[in-house]
């Protein structure tokens, strides 16, 4: 068993090879999360000499990127071959208005087109002339006859209107499980089935997943929670995705981790007629596993060219969407190191016969979870803890009056998490305009061991 | 308390055994940590239970007592261990809990800092994520607290991923030694502002700090201190509203000539029994608890501003 798992973390074939999962500088081939004017605009990359963004109308090369911090932010600049990203530093004394009480009140503001001398074609004449975003923002306030009779707060909001318009910063993000999630939420929730962060953190903490668990998952939200769960185990234990049938759900999320060597071959899948075939010793018949390889190379291949499915549909429009960068298909190709999804090892199928899964993770949106319950659920080891998402109520009410009549779980549970984000300004704070009204709902409980048990006094 | 041995990894022993730390479940509000001995007894409304029954079984059991009433043997997880350690402070659960891990971008092999420790509610969930390469140093300034927490992590079996030290982390900060190498921060303190310069010190660039303050005020001077050093500001609040499912039988309008006016709830086993006509009126039904939480606190996260 432990040769077993020493094969395959040391199964490295050429790629970039990180051992530290946490890695906090970028390098060339990483995958990285680029976050344009605060949120208005979100997208994945790979980092590789050839990549380029489209900001505006200007396409720029991401290499000035690579070998910088996460957390650090770009403008561009013109250089002397076009437009380049070039690193803005943080000022570690506040933001640049001080946001302090305010006595002055909006009753001169007259709202007029005539309070900004500054005309488009001067506008446009001072680019030509090489004049930078931020010199632009200084003239726009400079020549704006009310700037000085705003309040901080709507200074400070002309400011950002004017800094997003004219001098875009990126933010370079580290794409964790948070970051993605929240990405995806914002943008296409429909993708990750409307799967708030904080549900998912719920899911994880509900499912108990820790270092050297054996997560069983019936993911169909695209991976990202195969992804956040593999994240958790940091390249111990396995996330293994279970499916009816033979063909296993597209992970493509999975791709946006930067998981390592040691995390990725922890990220397998078995059939859930597989994983049963083992009962009592016996092995699966012989065609059935050969099917299930020929659908890993499928389904690899799958992941390797997220073009028609991803590339196409997240590459959207200006207008503020999310988007994964073409290229992220390109270099994934040559990064063959990262082997994620692959069929689950005979070795550990068997000893997950003999002991049981640790947890247990079901996000389905479109089926019936108990149908997925009765079938998973003798799969885990007595007191493994397990949770299941669902967007809707009814469908968990149904699974979990069947699971209490049936006595196959204790300390059920049924929860929807609320989250409310605040602004928080002296003499502001308010919670958000806007919020999220839902977050889904988790059904969590611990399995028992059943009815085999008779009173022995 | 997990199976964090790498020794244990796919065949973690699930059989209970003499010295294990267990959670005896009588119902979900009913729960309670117990180390197993061969000659111990457990005894509640339910009689008598001797440990040396339990031995052997697998964990997830049903045990009965000498009168013939049972509990379930649980191993312990962190959110088990959240709702039967002793309070010795306020504790957080496992809505802020889950919340403030993921936030906190706490991935195994992470050097993550905490203050005060309290009743190590959050240590516990903090010590399963960063498991089993990284480290949790914990601080409270209450001697007795400290020591209590230490105990517990030595029960639950966290000790070598969790260090308790007592310190004013208000008044004199986190110890030097810690500059710059921490990935995370976590302050549950009555004025974290004081804190909050130090903890700048500690993260790495683009580390995350976490502040959990019950009242609105502590979270607005939080946020003032944070905006120097710090970006990506951000307050949040978080509840768990939790829902009870019944079947009812729910009786057509027609069928109902006055009289009884209250909702018959129908266990499965009834079911049987009535008649065909009733069958079809069964429903499962949700609703929100009546008790819930109205308030915990407000989470305030905040990323240090990257300057090299
Ligand atoms: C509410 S409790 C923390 C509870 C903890 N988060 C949990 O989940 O169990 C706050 C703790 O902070 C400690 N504390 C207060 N002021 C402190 C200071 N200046 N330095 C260190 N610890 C302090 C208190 O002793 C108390 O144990």
């Amino acid at each position: 068993m432990d040769s077993l798992i020493s094969d395959m973390s040391t199964s490295k074939s050429g790629g970039i090879s990180c051992k530290d999962q946490n890695r906090r500088i970028t390098w060339e081939g990483c995958s990285v999360l680029l976050d344009i004017n605060d949120g208005d605009r979100v997208l994945f990359a790979r980092l590789t000499a050839g990549s380029k963004i489209k900001i505006g109308n200007k396409n720029c090369s991401l290499q000035p990127l690579i070998g910088c911090p996460f957390g650090s932010s770009f403008q561009v600049e013109d250089g002397k071959e076009g437009p380049v990203l070039s690193r803005v530093l943080q000022s570690t004394k506040g933001n640049s208005l001080q946001i302090t009480e305010e006595s002055r009140d909006n009753r001169m503001l007259v709202d007029n087109n005539s309070a900004q001398s500054l005309t488009g074609e001067d506008i446009d004449e001072m680019r030509r002339k090489g004049a930078s975003g931020d010199e632009i923002v200084k003239a726009l306030i400079a020549n704006s006859a009310t700037f000085e009779k705003k309040t901080a707060f709507s200074q400070e909001k002309y400011l950002l209107k004017k800094q997003k318009k004219y001098a875009p910063r990126v933010l370079l993000r580290r794409p964790f499980a948070r970051s993605i999630c929240e990405a995806y939420y914002k943008k296409h929730a429909e993708r990750i089935g409307f799967l708030r962060v904080d549900t998912l953190s719920l899911l994880l903490s509900l499912a108990n997943v820790s270092a050297y668990s054996d997560v069983l998952l019936v993911d169909m939200l695209d991976g990202i929670v195969t992804g956040a769960v593999a994240e958790r185990l940091g390249g111990t234990g396995y996330v293994c995705n279970t499916y009816c049938g033979v063909t296993p759900y597209p992970i493509n999320i999975v791709q946006m981790f930067n998981f390592n060597d040691d995390i990725s071959p922890r990220i397998v899948h078995s059939s859930v007629a597989e994983l049963h075939s083992y009962e009592n010793g016996t092995s699966p018949p012989n065609d059935q596993l050969e099917d299930a390889s020929t659908i890993r190379s499928q389904q690899n291949e799958q992941i390797l060219s997220p073009s028609g499915q991803n590339a196409d549909s997240m590459e959207e429009n200006e207008d503020g969407n999310m988007e994964i960068m073409t290229d992220v298909a390109a270099s994934t190709k040559v990064d063959k190191g990262t082997k994620a999804g692959r069929k689950a090892p005979v070795e550990a199928i068997k000893l997950w016969k003999e002991n049981g899964f640790s947890s247990l993770i079901i996000a389905a949106p479109n089926l019936d979870p108990w149908g997925i319950v009765k079938e998973v659920l003798p799969l885990l080891s007595y007191s493994a803890s397990f949770a299941i998402y669902h967007q809707y109520l009814q469908p968990l009410a149904t699974c979990m009056n069947t699971l209490q009549a049936e006595k196959l779980a204790i300390g059920l549970q049924i929860s929807e998490p609320w989250l409310r984000e605040y602004q928080v300004l002296p003499s502001r704070t308010h919670p958000h305009m806007q919020m999220s009204a839902t977050g889904g709902y988790i059904l969590s409980g611990t399995r028992i061991s059943g009815g085999d048990q008779t009173q022995t006094m | 308390m997990f199976p964090f041995d790498s020794s244990k990894k796919l065949s973690f022993s699930r059989y209970i055994s003499d010295g294990d730390l267990l959670i005896v479940y009588e119902r979900h509000d009913n729960m309670k940590a117990v180390k197993v001995s061969e000659s111990g007894v457990l005894q509640n409304r339910f009689g008598v239970f001797k440990h040396s029954d339990w031995i052997g079984k697998p964990f997830g059991s049903k045990v009965f007592s000498n009168k013939g009433g049972f509990v379930y043997l649980l191993a312990p997880t962190a959110e088990l261990w959240t709702l039967v350690l002793s309070h010795r402070t306020q504790i957080l659960y496992i809505a802020d809990i889950s919340f403030i891990v993921m936030y906190l971008e706490i991935v195994p092999g992470c050097l993550v800092l905490e203050s005060g420790t309290g009743s190590g509610s959050l240590t516990t969930s903090l010590a399963r994520a960063i498991a089993p390469s990284g480290h949790v140093y914990t601080f409270d300034f209450h001697e007795q607290r400290a020591a209590s927490a230490r105990e517990d992590f030595e029960r639950t079996g966290l000790s070598n991923l969790v260090t308790v030290g007592v310190r004013d982390i208000q008044g004199v900060g986190f110890p030097d030694e810690f500059l710059g190498r921490a990935d995370s921060v976590f302050l549950d303190l009555p004025q974290p502002w004081l804190a909050i310069p130090s903890a700048s010190k500690m993260l790495k660039q683009d580390g995350v700090l976490c502040s959990f303050s019950p009242c609105i005020e502590q979270a607005q001077k939080s946020c003032e201190t944070l905006r120097s050093d710090f970006t990506d500001v951000r307050t949040f609040e978080v509840l768990l509203h939790t829902y009870e499912v019944r079947e009812g039988n729910l009786r057509s309008w027609q069928d109902n000539d006055g009289g009884s006016m209250s909702l018959k709830s129908c266990k499965k086993r009834q079911r049987s029994t009535k008649g065909l006509e009733n069958a079809s009126s069964l429903t499962i039904m949700a609703r929100r608890n009546g008790e819930s939480r109205g308030h915990t606190g407000y989470l305030t996260f905040a990323r240090l501003k990257c300057t090299l």
